[in-house]
């Protein structure tokens, strides 16, 4: 059994069908990419996985176990974690803070043994700042450890979203288009980060405009155009399909 | 950065140890407690509009609720004073509890209109229970005896007022650099991050909404007791901007903030007495020019200006 499933997704805003009666599935330990023109639904499409919006219809199925419309912070237990394509970091908080929120769900969230600083909460804490510091070098941002969110340029603060949700431990990852507005570089590094990260067990679901890196890095491939699904297969499979190229090139009459 | 946080604890403490024997007469001693009991309140205001990052504007409604459960309670009910306060305390919690839900969907402007209404309805039912809570002209309280120990004199007061806020500061020196304190100024930072990673908003604002509220009529009940009188401006909308202008003067999500915030506008009204008829317009003009050039806060901006964050 795979472990998402999508079967006959769609959203509609007013008259907008955003998505349109969408089906795949991703199996464990792959990477699959998400791609199509602007305003083909990929967003849309996370948005809906993930939790933020809720399908008019269709079903999404993590394990076998229906998560249409569960709420963001439930389906986080489920081992989902994502970053965004407009940034969600958490300026009023350090980077290794924010780092260190991803693994909420790990800790203590009690509010008095908090305030009162037991010695076993302080103790995971010191943990959690070791960890979440060596997540943060993982991202290839260690020289922003002891940076404050607001003084980190873009790049890294893409970065640093990756490092959150890789904090929750999970088993399946959304990244939203994690080299969007990175220079030629820093998306070689976002590239080796996501093979690192789907390399040590973790599903990679990936919305991508680069694609030189969907070609790269991917396992498999969705073409959404119109919000429908136009095709679904490998890099190699994909770049040969007919609609794909007239998607993205137009037809030659 | 926590580390030094703590530093503060001690020469706030080292402060409060001196003070008493500095200041020339029992005037001075009694604003000291105002003080050091606003401070208390508006700490508890800050863990909500600074950290939390959300508004409340009827917060005064909740120190009322302590401030007249001790004086009712007590008076025509012969409760014990500690019994009354922990009724009081439990009321504000479950009247936050009760609104929280509804009101925490709202946000911005829309949050602020509800708290304010919510602190205005607690500001009129005291106001017009006359045969209880003695209406306009507010009501006597009995002394703070806690068993058969009585706390009286302003010495005393002093040295019990100066425990609570340096025990509060501790806990929310702790508490905001806790796994719950992360996840609170997670929401604040932005919401659906929070979200996905498992934070779950409604209880985390439900929260410390409750705690805040809780808190504020414990300082209430302790307010009574020492002023040993209640009048219904402790509920009033005034009160409950005074406290939200404390904490954005002070520094909104500033631990420290929170203190200095309620010393000065404490002592302000005093200071400016020599003024005779002007002191409002002074008082104003001071505010506004704090609001234009220090938009985050005293503490906060003289924190950035000394290079320490």
């Amino acid at each position: 059994m795979a472990l998402l499933e999508v079967s006959n997704l769609s959203k509609i805003f007013g008259g907008v069908r955003a998505v349109q009666n969408v089906s795949f599935a991703v199996e464990a330990g792959i990477v699959y990419s998400v791609i199509g023109p602007n305003g083909a639904g990929k967003t849309t499409l996370f948005n809906l996985i993930t939790g933020i919006y809720t399908p008019s219809e269709g079903q999404i199925r993590l394990d076998g176990r229906d998560i249409a419309g569960v709420a963001p912070h439930e389906l986080a237990r489920f081992g989902m974690a994502r970053t965004f394509q407009n940034l969600q970091v958490c300026m009023n908080m350090t980077a290794l803070e924010n780092v260190m929120v991803g693994a909420h769900l790990r800790l203590d969230r009690n509010l008095f043994k908090g305030a009162l600083r037991l010695p076993g909460i302080a103790r995971r804490d010191a943990l959690l700042r070791a960890e979440a510091a060596e997540l943060m070098r993982l991202v290839g941002l260690e020289a922003f450890i002891d940076a404050h969110a607001d003084a980190m340029p873009y790049g890294a603060l893409k970065r640093l979203e990756i490092a959150r949700a890789l904090a929750a431990k999970p088993r399946v990852l959304f990244l939203d288009e994690p080299a969007a507005g990175l220079n030629p570089t820093e998306t070689s590094e976002v590239d080796s980060l996501i093979r690192k990260v789907a390399d040590s067990g973790v599903t990679v679901v990936l919305v991508e405009h680069d694609m030189k890196m969907v070609m790269n890095i991917s396992d498999q491939i969705l073409v959404l155009d119109y919000g429908k699904k136009l095709a679904e297969g490998t890099a190699a499979e994909v770049r040969r399909n007919p609609d794909v190229i007239a998607a993205y090139l137009g037809t030659h009459q | 950065m926590f580390r030094s946080q703590f530093f503060g604890l001690i020469v706030l403490a080292v402060i409060l140890v001196v003070l008493p024997f500095v200041l020339p007469n029992n005037f001075y001693l009694d604003l000291a407690i105002r003080m050091l009991i606003n401070a208390c309140i508006v700490l508890g205001l800050n863990l909500l509009i600074g950290f939390a990052g959300q508004i409340s504007l009827g917060h005064a409604g909740f120190v009322g609720i302590g401030a007249y459960a001790s004086a009712v309670l007590t008076t025509h009910y012969s409760w014990s004073p500690l019994g009354a306060m922990l009724a009081g305390a439990l009321a504000a919690g479950v009247l936050a509890a009760l609104v929280a839900r509804p009101i925490f969907k709202l946000k911005g402007h829309y949050l602020a209109m509800a708290t304010l209404g919510l602190g205005i309805i607690i500001s009129i039912i005291v106001r017009n229970e006359a045969a209880l809570t003695g209406g306009p002209d507010g009501m006597p309280v009995a002394a703070l005896a806690l068993f058969s120990f009585e706390i009286s004199g302003e010495k005393q007061w002093y040295w019990v007022v100066s425990g609570i806020l340096l025990f509060s500061l501790w806990a929310s020196l702790n508490l905001i650099d806790s796994p719950f304190g992360r996840a609170l100024r997670a929401l604040h930072g932005s919401e659906v991050a929070a979200q996905v990673v498992g934070v779950d908003v409604a209880k985390y604002k439900l929260a410390i909404f409750v705690l805040s509220a809780v808190f504020a009529s414990l300082m209430g009940s302790v307010t009574a007791h020492y002023v040993g009188f209640v009048t219904p401006n402790v509920a009033d909308f005034f009160h409950s901007i005074e406290l939200v202008t404390m904490v954005v003067i002070g520094g909104m999500a500033s631990i420290y903030g929170s203190v200095i915030g309620a010393v000065l506008l404490t002592a302000l009204p005093q200071a400016l007495a020599g003024f005779e008829g002007w002191e409002t317009v002074v008082f104003g003009s001071i505010l506004m020019f704090c609001m234009i050039f220090m938009p985050k806060g005293l503490v906060p901006t003289l924190a950035a200006k000394f290079g320490r964050r």
